[in-house]
This record gives structure tokens, C-alpha cells and sequence, in this order.
């Protein structure tokens, strides 16, 4: 085809597309194309491991599902939920574990301990449970200092403490110098459901508001300054926070309106949205101007060259929520000292389904994908 | 962020949009090529598009500095980093440029020691800290990074670090939109012109394409307002009668470039005679080279770089998108062989690319999506 064909073809189907014809135009084909292809299997390529599998984007999807979904397919794993419910004689249990490699162990606002307990807790809190025990793993590297591993202990006390929970077994090993970084933690976690309601992220329908805790990004943020790599100091601290606390008000102001909760840890809130959109088969529609980011968290991200709606929090979470219903559930996050400044930052829609939208401050309209590659290593 | 959101301001772009919609000559096409891949990604990410009228179509042009770089190249990288004690420095958006033989994640994966860093600076620190190794930097951009690479060897060569080299793949733009005016395959109107280079080399090298191939330019900033009123200028050229260089970004850019910068540069880099660009092949004094004076400082002088030749894949037709012959979805592969985690072409890796932009924030029919999102 010569190129000035292919001029010719734009300029008619921008015109058979102006005057609203049933055919979809070229484009249209392609980009259907291109979603049958996204909807198949996924398949691992890679002969080894990069980073860009723990970074909580496409490829840590594809990882999870070709390698582990693959091998262990069981129908409480399948959903892939921040949790797993187990119907037992005593009730429903949430169960749940998350690893945590963060670098450096302190930060601005935390460690790697209340880091570990807060986020098992949250998954707990997250699938509509009662958190109530805790493991705790231990992965040492030889040489490390037992004043430091002391003070991950006492904060870790200190956030089981705040949420309520028991840390009842854990497990240490200990790994020759330069096999580890310092100290890695593995938390598991069980919890009672004991309302009846299922959150899931296949729940979300077309009407739904997408709302968010608090303003998002601080903990990524925070961790990426506090390495020091990049000569910029700027005032933030994490979010680090179990959150089982605002989430239970929510649930009982909001009820059997909430279609299901995400804390927004790895990947931020954009994966959630993306997880949402795939699972429920719906368009999220986010509104660039309602996303509560911080000056100082807005102005570090550009200057890394990353978008907010990417980077982990810690402590913020996102629900879906029906519309009747968003107005009870506004109130009593904000009620919540973690929730003061819960927003509304979106609507479900049913086109394109599987896919987030963002309606941009400047008035145009684009995607918001999955991550791919990995701009914040070692967050969590 | 205030001086930023001045820039983004929807009421603003809603007012140029009209403006603009208003400039075109009623039954006229306009097809306006913006050579930078930052703008590309600005486009996107703010949905530039929705603001403007049918009769406009945005070209992308060739001026991302990762788009461009070939296949041998990275694979002449990856054989540095495999050298013994070497540690290889780069922007993080190389890691995942393909080679013919993988890509820098590939290569550290397998055991290289190779580092994202975010400035030439960055990777002096490296040197420092790791006597013992000897640290490379892939030097990668248009005029834009250049002057910082060449600050970076006389830093190193006036601290005596002596374990740190570049791998300099430094190109220029104004070679890079002569191949273009030169393709046979041209259809455009006038031009979007680079920001961020012209800080440097200022606004005279354009006046050639203004004066010599009859199409307009206006230098233009990265804020999507900066895109719009830029082409709110061209418009307005046609509608004068005018063909003229212009310069929207005049509060960063000095007509005549920065001549410190250009003193800094000639200082340590000379032009080579010829460097081969990802689809668009080889073209005349198109990058630049460590001076001989500076040959302990060059990677390619003090390890002997294998200088590997490798044609890009068939499907790849990066080529035809560097040079706006065709729209990123038009490509065979594009979206479902080539996606950014598995990208063929180099337009697909690099958030600057025109198919990566593309791929990440436009994939979707804007027509559908103008009803079901109307607020
Ligand atoms: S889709 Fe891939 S191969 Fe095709 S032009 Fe774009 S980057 Fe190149």
C-alpha cells in the first residue's frame, strides 16, 4: 500500500466515523484486535526473573497466572482476592500472606515491621474480615544487627497492638552475607468474615462510585526519597496504617452497598481500577481533577518521571461503592481519623469494558493501563 | 505545581480549542508533525486530541532519544556489560530496549551488572564508590542530555576518576528532520518543534525548513496548552500567508540557543561522520563522538565495542512510524505481537515512543468513549 492510500483511507474513515456509521472503522478493528489478544491466557516468556515481575504491573499478572494460578488452581485461589475465604465448623475465616523486601528497612513514617504487620492486616481487613493472628517470618542475612532486627520487633508489637491482632508462630532463617539484604519479613494472616457480605472484584457495576481513603502516593514516595539516590528531600511520610478499623465503619454505614475494597499497595491506584475493569467486565472512568495527591508527592513523581496513580500506599484504600449508598459511605470514612480526606475519584461505566479511563484536568480523555516495567523497586 | 497546572488548564484548552477549530480553512486537511517524543507523550497523556478538530492529524516524529537507538547498538552495550569487573550504567528506560540477542533486564537477569541511574552524574557517583569496577555510562539523547554527558567527562577527567567511560550514542536532531524532508513518502504541513533541544541549539538551525522546503515550524514547550497554542500558530501562519520559524517556548528558549552549553559540548564531542537510526537507517552527521583528546573516557576506544550490525526484524516497521508514514495501530504487529511487555520495535519500550504512547493511553476508539464519558 503506498502511503498515499493510506492517507486517503484516514480522511474517509474519519468521515464514515463523523456521519455515526454502524461499521467500526479501521482503528476500531485494530483496537478489537488488539483485546481479543489481551484476553488470552497469559503466557510467561522470560527465561528468568526481572524485576519487573515484583513490581505489581502486567508482568507480576502474567507471573501469577501462568506459573502459580497454573499450578495451583483451585477455586479459592482463582478469584485472586487480597484474601482467601474458607468456610469452616466455626464460621467463615479470611486467610491470607504478603512478603515484604522493602529498602531501606526505616523510613520516613515507618519500617519494614509495622510495614509487614499492616499490610496482612489489611488484606484481612480488605476482604470484609475481623483480623485476629498473625505469623511472622524471618529471612536474616548474616551480620545484620540485633539492635536493628530488635526495633522491627518492637514496632511490629506496636502495629499487632493498634489492630488488635496476636502474632501467634513464626519462623527464622538466617542466609550467608550477600545472599539476603539485611532482613526480609513473611506475615500471614486469619480473620472471622463475619458479615454477610461478598466483596469482590468482579462485583463492580455500571453506576458505581470508585472512592478513595486519603490522598495517594506518600508511602512510595517516601521509600524512593529515603534512599537517598535522588538529591531531593521533600516533607512526606507514609501512610503506613492497618486500616481493618475505618474499613469495618465503612461496612456498617454502607452495607451490602460496597462492592469490594482494595488497599492500594503495589501498583497503586491505577491497578486496582485495572483489576476492577477486567474482573467485573466494565469501564472505570477516573476524573483526573478529583485525585487527592499531595503538592509535594505531585511534584516528586514528575520529577521521577512516574504518575501518582502508580505508586503504592500503605494505608489508603479503594471502594466501590452502589450509588445510593456513596453519600452514607463518604460520611463515615471521613469520620475515621485515616479517612478524612475521602474523595470520590470516578464512575463505572460499561464502555470499553476492561479498561480505566482518566478524564484529564486539561479536558482530553486517555487510559489508564497496568504498569508495565518497574519504576519503584523494593516499595513493600 | 501552580507554574505546571497553568499550563494544564482545561477552561484555557476548551478557549485555543475553539480558536484553533475556527484558523482552519474550511475543506483543508492539516497534517503537523511534532518531532519530539516528549510532546508525543504529552499528547497522550492529556488527551490533546479530544481538543482537536478532524481536519488536523498529528504526526509523530522520530525524536525519541531510546527510539531511536539500533539493534547493534544495545547489543554492543550488553557485550560492554558482560566484559570482566564492569559495571554498565543506564536510564531506566533502556532496560527493556530489545537487541538481537535480549534486552538490558535480559542481560542483568543473566548476571550483568547493569544499574538504572538518572543522570550522567548519577553514574560518575557509581564510578566513585566502586574504585575496583570500571563503570560505563550508555550515554543516550538529542542535544537535550548531551551538554550533560560532556560536563560529566570533564568532571571525571578534573577529579581524576579514571574507572569511568561513556558509551556515547548522542544524536542530533537537525540531520534527523533532513532524512525526513528527504523521504519520499513526506506528507506534512509544517511542524511541532522540539522544547527541550532548542534550549540548546536555539531556534536558527530550523529556519532551513521554513525557508528551503516551504513548511512552518513553531518551537514549542511540553505543557499540552504549549502543544495546542503551537498549533494555533502554525494555523495561523496559513492563514497570514506566512512560513516562518516560531518560538511559543520563549519563555525557556533563547533564540539563539544556549552558548555556554554548545561550547561544552564542542569542547569534548565531535560529530561523526555517519550513524545508523533504528528504521530510518543511516544518516549523515547525525551523532556525536568523544574527541580523541578524550579517548580514556570513550567505552568504544578502551574496550573495543564488537560493533554489531543487526537488521531489524521484518514485522518491524518502526521505521515508517519514526518517519509519520504511518500511524502506530497501523503497524502488522502492533498491540498483538508487539506490546510494551514484549515489544518487537523500539517505539513500543520507551514512554516517549509514539506506539508506546499509543498502546498505554489511546487505545480506544475516542468517538465511543466521547459519548459514554460525557459528563
Ligand atoms: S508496533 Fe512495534 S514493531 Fe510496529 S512500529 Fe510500533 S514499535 Fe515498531
Amino acid at each position: 500500500m503506498s502511503p498515499h492510500e493510506t492517507t486517503a483511507g484516514w480522511a474517509e474513515e474519519a468521515v464514515r466515523e463523523h456521519a455515526g456509521s454502524p461499521h467500526p472503522s479501521r482503528e476500531e478493528q485494530v483496537l478489537e484486535r488488539i483485546a481479543r489478544a489481551r484476553a488470552r491466557k497469559p503466557r510467561i516468556r522470560e527465561e528468568r526473573i526481572t524485576l519487573s515481575h515484583g513490581a505489581g504491573g502486567k508482568a507480576t499478572h502474567t507471573l501469577i497466572e501462568a506459573v502459580f494460578l497454573e499450578a495451583f488452581r483451585n477455586p479459592l485461589l482463582e478469584p485472586l482476592e487480597d484474601g482467601a475465604s474458607l468456610v469452616t465448623a466455626a464460621g467463615r475465616l479470611a486467610f491470607t500472606t504478603d512478603s515484604f523486601v522493602v529498602s531501606p528497612l526505616f523510613f520516613p513514617g515507618g519500617d519494614i515491621g509495622d510495614l509487614a504487620v499492616n499490610g496482612t492486616v489489611n488484606d484481612l481487613a480488605m476482604c470484609g474480615a475481623r483480623p485476629l493472628y498473625l505469623s511472622a517470618g524471618f529471612i536474616l542475612e548474616e551480620g545484620f544487627p540485633v539492635a536493628d532486627l530488635q526495633r522491627i520487633a518492637a514496632s511490629m508489637a506496636r502495629a499487632a497492638e493498634a489492630a488488635g491482632v496476636q502474632i501467634v508462630t513464626g519462623d527464622t532463617k538466617v542466609v550467608q552475607r550477600g545472599k539476603a539484604d539485611g532482613c526480609y519479613v513473611t506475615t500471614a494472616g486469619v480473620g472471622m468474615l463475619e458479615r454477610d457480605v461478598v466483596l469482590s472484584a468482579a462485583a463492580a457495576r455500571p453506576g458505581d462510585a470508585v472512592l478513595v481513603s486519603g490522598p495517594i502516593g506518600d508511602h512510595g514516595i517516601t521509600v524512593m526519597l529515603a534512599r537517598g539516590e535522588l538529591d531531593i528531600s521533600a516533607d512526606v511520610v507514609s501512610d503506613t496504617a492497618s486500616l481493618h478499623g475505618i474499613a469495618a465503619d465503612l461496612l456498617d454505614a454502607a452495607g451490602d452497598g460496597v462492592r469490594l475494597l482494595r488497599d492500594a499497595t503495589r501498583g497503586g491506584v491505577a491497578t486496582i481500577c485495572n483489576e476492577v475493569a477486567v474482573a467485573s467486565g466494565v469501564a472505570v472512568v477516573l476524573e483526573e481533577k478529583a485525585l487527592p495527591v499531595r503538592p509535594v508527592v505531585n511534584g516528586a513523581a514528575e520529577l521521577l518521571g512516574i504518575d501518582p496513580l502508580y505508586v503504592a500506599c500503605e494505608g489508603r484504600f479503594v471502594a466501590v461503592v452502589a450509588p445510593e449508598q456513596v453519600a452514607a459511605a463518604l460520611a463515615a470514612l471521613r469520620a475515621h481519623p485515616l479517612g478524612e480526606g475521602a474523595v470520590r475519584i470516578g464512575t463505572v461505566g460499561e464502555d470499553p469494558p476492561g479498561l480505566v479511563l482518566l478524564r484529564t484536568a486539561f479536558g482530553g480523555t486517555r487510559i489508564v493501563d497496568l504498569l508495565v516495567g518497574d519504576p519503584l523497586p523494593r516499595i513493600c | 505545581m501552580r507554574y505546571v497546572d497553568e499550563y494544564r488548564d482545561g477552561d484555557k484548552a476548551r478557549a485555543l480549542a475553539t480558536a484553533i477549530a475556527a484558523s482552519c480553512e474550511p475543506g483543508r486537511r492539516y497534517s503537523f508533525m511534532e518531532i519530539c517524543g516528549g510532546h508525543t507523550h504529552t499528547i497522550y497523556k492529556h488527551g490533546l486530541e479530544d481538543h482537536l478538530p478532524e481536519a488536523i492529524t498529528l504526526v509523530h516524529g522520530p525524536g525519541c532519544p531510546v527510539c531511536v537507538i539500533p539493534m547493534g547498538r544495545v547489543d554492543d552495550a550488553i557485550a560492554l556489560a558482560e566484559q570482566p569487573d564492569v559495571i554498565l550504567t543506564s536510564f531506566g528506560d533502556m532496560l527493556r530496549v530489545p537487541g538481537g540477542r535480549g534486552s538490558f533486564l535480559d542481560s542483568k537477569a543473566a548476571g550483568a551488572d547493569i544499574r538504572m541511574v538518572y543522570s550522567p552524574l548519577d553514574a560518575l557517583k557509581v564510578a566513585r564508590n566502586n574504585p575496583e569496577k570500571r563503570v560505563v555510562f550508555m550515554a543516550i539523547g538529542f542535544e537535550t542530555t548531551t551538554p550533560s554527558t560532556a560536563m560529566t567527562i570533564l568532571r571525571a577527567e578534573a577529579e581524576g576518576i579514571e574507572n569511568f567511560s561513556v558509551f556515547c550514542n548522542h544524536v542530533r536532531v537537525v540531520p534527523a528532520i533532513t532524512a525526513i524532508l528527504d523521504s519520499p513518502d513526506l506528507r506534512l504541513d509544517g511542524f511541532v518543534g522540539p522544547g527541550h533541544v532548542s534550549t540548546v541549539i536555539g531556534c536558527e538551525p530550523y529556519e532551513f525548513i521554513a525557508r528551503d522546503h516551504g513548511m512552518p515550524l513553531v518551537c514549542s514547550g511540553f505543557e499540552p496548552l504549549d502543544i495546542l497554542s503551537s498549533i494555533h500558530g502554525l494555523l495561523q501562519q496559513f492563514a497570514d500567508g506566512r512560513c516562518e520559524v516560531e518560538n511559543e517556548y520563549a519563555r525557556v528558549v533563547p533564540w539563539a540557543g544556549n552558548p555556554k552549553a554548545l561550547a561544552v559540548i564542542d569542547e569534548v564531542m565531535e560529530v561523526r561522520e555517519t550513524f545508523e537510526w533504528r528504521g530510518l537507517g543511516w544518516i549523515p552527521d547525525s551523532a556525536m563522538r568523544l574527541r580523541p583528546e578524550y579517548a580514556r573516557f570513550d567505552a568504544e576506544q578502551i574496550f573495543g565495542v564488537p560493533g554489531v550490525r543487526v537488521a531489524d526484524p521484518p514485522a518491524c516497521q518502526c521505521g515508517e512510524v519514526l518517519r509519520g508514514a504511518i500511524k502506530p495501530w497501523e503497524c502488522k504487529v502492533f498491540g498483538t505481537a508487539c506490546t510494551p511487555e514484549t515489544p518487537i520495535g523500539t517505539c513500543m519500550v520507551s514512554s516517549e515512543g509514539a506506539c508506546a504512547a499509543y498502546y498505554n493511553f489511546g487505545r480506544f476508539s475516542r468517538s465511543r468513549v466521547k459519548e459514554a464519558t460525557a459528563p
